[in-house]
């Protein structure tokens, strides 16, 4: 049995006790208790130390409100910072540890911050080390240890999170008796209804309040409600579910905690997932949360809120403290005297800064308990905990007079009012207004398809809410197309007329009394932070905020920011609703980015796309590389082999003999239509009216500000019908490109486009053999020059498989590019390895690839950079001079013409070192940055060809100065090369060999 | 996340499009002026307010249509195939 509990009461199980440690020690609780009511029930005080001062700090609220007790919950790779202990659902084995303290919550050295607070006010840390601006690195490594709550874990996440996307007619937000009733009336007309509740349970203020509902606890109208809703095929309900953001049209974003509130997931379960709701029409009902009053030493571990007070009574059967005195300024605080009073804590005095009487319910829960109307807490007594409280006189202006009276206890309950949860309708934009009867911000206008219901709307009785929530279900259930047939009944509460509230934003000090008066507990931000932030000229809510920290850190001021503004409005001479309210932003509480993430990370984070021959490389040695969102084979190593070693073999394999490589990473696009032609013409630089059917063309495509956006063979297959390549990396840019003009600028045209990327399977056969490899397989005639010659084209059979085969070459050798429907990939691939086998075929990878094409100076994306043009890269004959095209008139303009720009060109290593990649071009070799360059090295290889290092780069007028030497300096290794400036194309320039 | 309404496919999200821009400006003929030209790549207003623009239903249906939409609220008003001249509210 814990010290601080009842024996009986509350809806805790105490048929399941369980064992939980708090900074290593072992208490006992019971299934149902929060972390908070579990340290509360075993006496603990005080739980963590707070942001600033290290001023030792208890727990104050009971919800997501918490201000004040956070902990770091669990050990290991699942431990987490900044937890509220009031939100915490007890398991058994559970770990939590106090932050932000050393060595131990009870003695923090760091408190001697708080014994020199007089001089460290707002602005303390701008003001100090802000001189000389050279030592601020220093200064913040120690004001960065210094501050700072818990900590984050090191290792890996071992759970795993995922991400849903779920449609509804009405999307209710919050499961209290407004939420409930919503979704009651909705659910009854048939609409989709989805209702999310944070907590770990439906009923809201419900759960701890003493009402009644038809004549019954309005625990069983919780109960039977729920109930219904759960037997309602139409209606979800999902606890543990906080919907932390309102985003465009109607989508919220929620968290669902699916394993939180247990020690671990079980088996493959989600820890969390992440909910994004679309729906038609939302109601907002997340009811209101408590405020505080701020007067002198009001941050001492026991005081709390009136209502937490109430709520761990009525809810877990704790005891607070053993004394109590209860302070407000409105109605609802007293009725945690009875709740009090039922747990078996004494309630000294009920202290009402009202000079009226409370309402009728108010005196029933007040029973005997002495009243003091018109007085105030004006001070607290005690180090480390409430020991008693002065009350003082509190007068009409605001001030306190007379002598102090003492009252001896151990807790203070204090209720300021309520301040509405109308986050999310901010979220969406919606105006605020001032309601001075609550003294709290409220939805000022209603938006289309949101409305805030019950409390959120500052309706707080709960009959008002009961008929709030049903006529929200009802309205906005029609307005997603639903009608009820029937009439919701509205359960019959007893709502007695309450005495309004009177706004209090603070207690003066007096002199016997003079401790802070804290409007944010959690970082420390007084009243007199407040004035002297205003003193200093920090009259906006935004600038307060920002200088003093009000309202900011993990509880985003939910029991503190109604009291900075009034503060402010007071020291400024005028009204709230002037002063206005600091921009309210999602995320309402926390949101894991494991959650964000869900299961887009490692490998997962991009699609990995194989080819068809995956299977094949995998198994014949292939080493693969990441390239883009492509795995393609980087080259084959052989026993005994080192990596360059089976690159030049392989090199040498393809320039002496016959290789093959798989291509099909290459986009492809069928462009067909009577006007196919003609689209070609205006897309490409170059000609293609003019070619013939069963011919390859090479193109190339600018943007239309005259840079070159594409390059690749396009064929004439039939009349209309071309099948075009591009690149790997553009497949999908060109076709979105090539549909934005087909569609949009010249509609006009009858053509038509299709991927085919993944269709079509490719490989390259290259080599002085490719010929006879080929003639194996087609036929000596089908294969000979006269049959298929240079940039020819043959639709034909291998094997039995209709294949698609054009000699073009990438390596500079006799080649052809063999087009084979995906799923016969592998069949076809191993044909030509048989029919080569006379000639020592072998594949070969992309490195190979590279360095192939490199000698023969053909241009890649490290060229095509967006910053090239067709002349910088020597296309300058391609383009047409008669036809308008793509990109023609901007790439005719004088600063893509004139000289001075860089062009591509060869570079030849003069000491036999390998050129760097992404090289600077300078002029003298001991140019150091920053330095004038001339020009940049785009690509680099070994060539085994030549027996040198080469590379291209694009060098200022290049062509002007074949044979000069410069030098390529690489600031980032450290390596300056010389390197002699020659044309691009290494290798047979005139075309011999793949003509031939 | 838009919920963007393709005037083929219906209401669908955002991340099934690619946004491209103004589609009030128009691709000028070969003999048009440089100045035209260049207004043409480069130049475009930044509305705050309502804005036609194009987006790409790049992974549906593959058609390019115009939206008008608030750049300032994100309300959407109305959309239409590329061809059309009228935008339908």
């Amino acid at each position: 049995m814990n010290s601080h509990r009842h024996p009986v009461g509350g809806t805790i199980d105490r048929e399941h006790p369980i064992t939980f440690r708090f900074d290593g020690k072992a208490y006992s609780a019971f299934d149902g208790d929060t972390l908070a009511s579990a340290l509360l029930a075993n006496g603990v005080r005080i739980v963590g130390r707070s942001f600033k001062y290290h001023r030792p700090r208890g727990i104050f609220g009971m919800g997501v409100e918490e201000p004040s007790s956070m902990v770091q919950l669990r050990s290991g790779p699942r431990s987490e910072p900044n937890v509220r202990a009031t939100e915490v659902e007890v398991f058994d084995g559970l770990e939590a540890f106090s932050q932000h303290c050393w060595p131990s919550v009870n003695l923090d050295f760091g408190a001697v911050i708080n014994f020199a607070s007089p001089i460290f006010p707002s602005g303390f840390y701008y003001k100090t080390f802000m001189w000389p601006a050279s030592k601020w690195m220093f200064y913040e490594h120690f004001i960065r240890k210094a501050a700072g709550l818990g900590k984050s874990a090191t290792e890996r996440d071992p759970d795993t999170y995922s991400k849903f996307y779920q449609h509804c007619d009405v999307l209710i937000v919050g499961a209290g008796p407004t939420g409930l009733s919503a979704a009651l009336s909705a659910g009854q007309a048939g609409a989709k209804v989805v209702l999310v509740e944070e907590t770990g349970q439906t009923g809201g203020r419900l759960n701890f309040d003493d009402e009644a509902v038809d004549g019954k606890p309005a625990q069983e109208w919780v109960y039977d409600t729920t109930q219904k809703l759960n037997l309602m095929s139409n209606v979800e309900v999902l606890c543990r579910t906080t919907a932390f953001g309102f985003y465009d049209q109607n989508l919220l974003g929620a968290l669902e905690r699916i394993a939180d509130h247990r020690r671990e997931p079980y088996g493959r379960e989600d820890r969390q997932r992440l909910r994004m709701i679309r729906a038609k029409q939302v109601v907002v009902a997340t009811g209101a949360i408590e405020r505080s009053i701020p007067f002198s030493g009001n941050d001492k571990p026991g005081v709390m809120l009136a209502s937490a007070a109430r709520g761990y009574a009525r809810r877990f059967a704790v005891r607070c403290g053993k004394k109590a005195v209860v302070f407000t300024n409105n109605d609802s605080a007293y009725a945690t005297v009875s709740a009090l009073k039922s747990v078996g804590v004494m309630v000294e005095a009920v202290i009402d800064c009202r000079l009226a009487s409370p309402g009728e319910d108010a005196l029933r829960h007040l029973g005997n308990t002495p009243l003091k109307q018109g007085f105030a807490i004006s001070g607290v007594r005690g180090m480390r905990r409430v020991k008693s409280v002065e009350v003082s006189r509190f007068q009409d202006n605001g001030e306190v007079m007379g002598s102090p009276e003492t009252l001896t206890c151990d807790l203070v309950c204090v209720s300021g009012g309520w301040t509405p949860t109308i986050h999310l309708f901010s979220h969406a934009q919606g105006k605020l207004m001032f309601d001075e009867e609550i003294g709290a911000f409220v939805p000022g206008e209603q938006l289309g398809s949101i409305e805030v219901a019950g409390s959120a709307n500052g309706s707080m009785s709960l009959g008002a809410c009961l008929q709030q929530g049903s006529d929200a279900g009802s309205k906005r259930s029609m307005d997603s197309g639903h009608k009820s047939e029937l009439q919701t009944k509205i359960p019959q509460v007893d709502d007695s007329p309450v005495t309004p509230m009177q706004l209090l934003w603070q207690v003066p000090k007096t002199r016997r009394n003079s401790a802070k008066r804290f409007v944010d507990i959690q970082n420390d931000v007084t009243v007199e932070d407040i004035e002297l932030a205003f003193a200093e000229g920090y009259v906006s809510v935004e600038h307060l905020k920002r200088y003093t920290t009000l309202g900011m850190g993990t509880d985003q001021g939910r029991t503190s920011n109604i009291n900075g503004l009034a503060n402010l409005a007071r020291l400024r001479r005028s009204d709230i609703p002037s002063v206005g309210h600091t921009t309210f932003r999602p995320p309402y509480t926390p949101v894991s980015m494991g959650a964000l993430a869900g299961g887009e990370f490692g490998t997962h984070l991009s699609p990995l796309r194989r080819t068809p021959l995956h299977e094949w490389h995998e198994s014949n040695r292939a080493q693969m590389l990441n390239s883009g969102v492509w795995k393609r084979p980087f080259f084959y190593i052989k026993t005994g082999e080192q990596v360059r070693d089976a690159i030049i073999r392989e090199t040498r394999q393809v320039r002496e003999k016959v290789g093959i490589v798989d291509v099909s990473t290459l986009g492809k696009i069928e462009v067909q239509g009577r006007d196919a032609a003609e689209f070609l013409e205006r897309v490409y630089i170059n000609r293609w009216k003019s070619l013939p059917i069963g011919r390859c063309r090479y193109g190339l495509m600018l943007r239309e500000d005259g840079f070159v956006f594409d390059d690749g063979t396009t064929t004439r297959v039939a009349e209309n019908e071309y099948y075009m390549t591009t690149t790997t990396a553009n497949a999908g840019p060109v076709l979105e490109h090539l549909e934005f003009y087909a569609q949009t600028v010249w509609p006009e045209l009858h053509v038509h486009l299709t991927s085919v990327s993944d269709q079509w399977a490719g490989m390259a056969l290259a080599g002085p053999d490719s010929r006879n490899v080929l003639g194996v397989l087609i036929g000596e005639t089908e294969a000979s020059n006269e049959n298929l010659p240079y940039m020819g084209f043959l639709a034909t059979r291998i094997d039995g498989v209709a294949v698609r085969i054009f000699r073009v070459s990438f390596s500079g050798e006799l080649g052809y590019e063999i087009h084979i429907p995906s799923k016969f990939a592998q069949k076809v691939w191993q044909a030509v390895l048989e029919a080569g086998r006379e000639w020592d075929i072998a594949p070969y990878g992309m490195e190979a690839m590279t360095v192939m094409r490199i000698e023969k100076g053909h241009v890649v994306s490290a060229e095509l950079d967006g910053r090239t043009t067709a002349t910088d890269l020597g296309f300058e004959r391609m383009m047409k001079k008669d036809v308008d095209f793509v990109g023609k008139r901007l790439a005719e303009r004088d600063a893509l013409v004139s000289v001075g720009r860089k062009q591509l060109v060869g570079v030849v290593s003069l000491s036999g070192r390998p050129i760097p990649k992404g090289a600077q071009i300078v002029a003298d070799r001991e140019a150091r940055p920053p330095a004038t360059t001339t020009g940049h090295v785009t690509s680099s290889c070994y060539s085994p060809l030549m027996d040198k290092e080469i590379g291209l780069a694009l060098i200022v007028d290049g062509r002007q100065i074949y044979g000069k030497e410069l030098y390529a300096a690489s600031p980032l290794t450290g390596r300056t090369v010389p390197v002699e400036v020659t044309h691009h194309i290494f290798v047979d320039p005139e075309g011999e060999r793949t003509r031939g | 996340m838009l919920l963007i309404p393709c005037p083929y496919c219906g209401d669908r999200a955002q991340t099934e499009f690619t946004y491209r821009g103004d589609a009030t400006v128009e691709r000028p003929v070969a003999e048009d002026s440089a100045e035209k030209w260049y207004d043409y790549v480069y130049t475009r207003d930044n509305p705050r307010g309502e804005h036609t623009e194009w987006w790409h239903h790049t992974s549906g249906c593959r058609r390019w249509f115009k939206i008008r939409r608030n750049t300032w609220t994100h309300e959407i008003l109305g959309s239409e195939s590329a061809i059309s001249d009228q935008l339908k509210g």
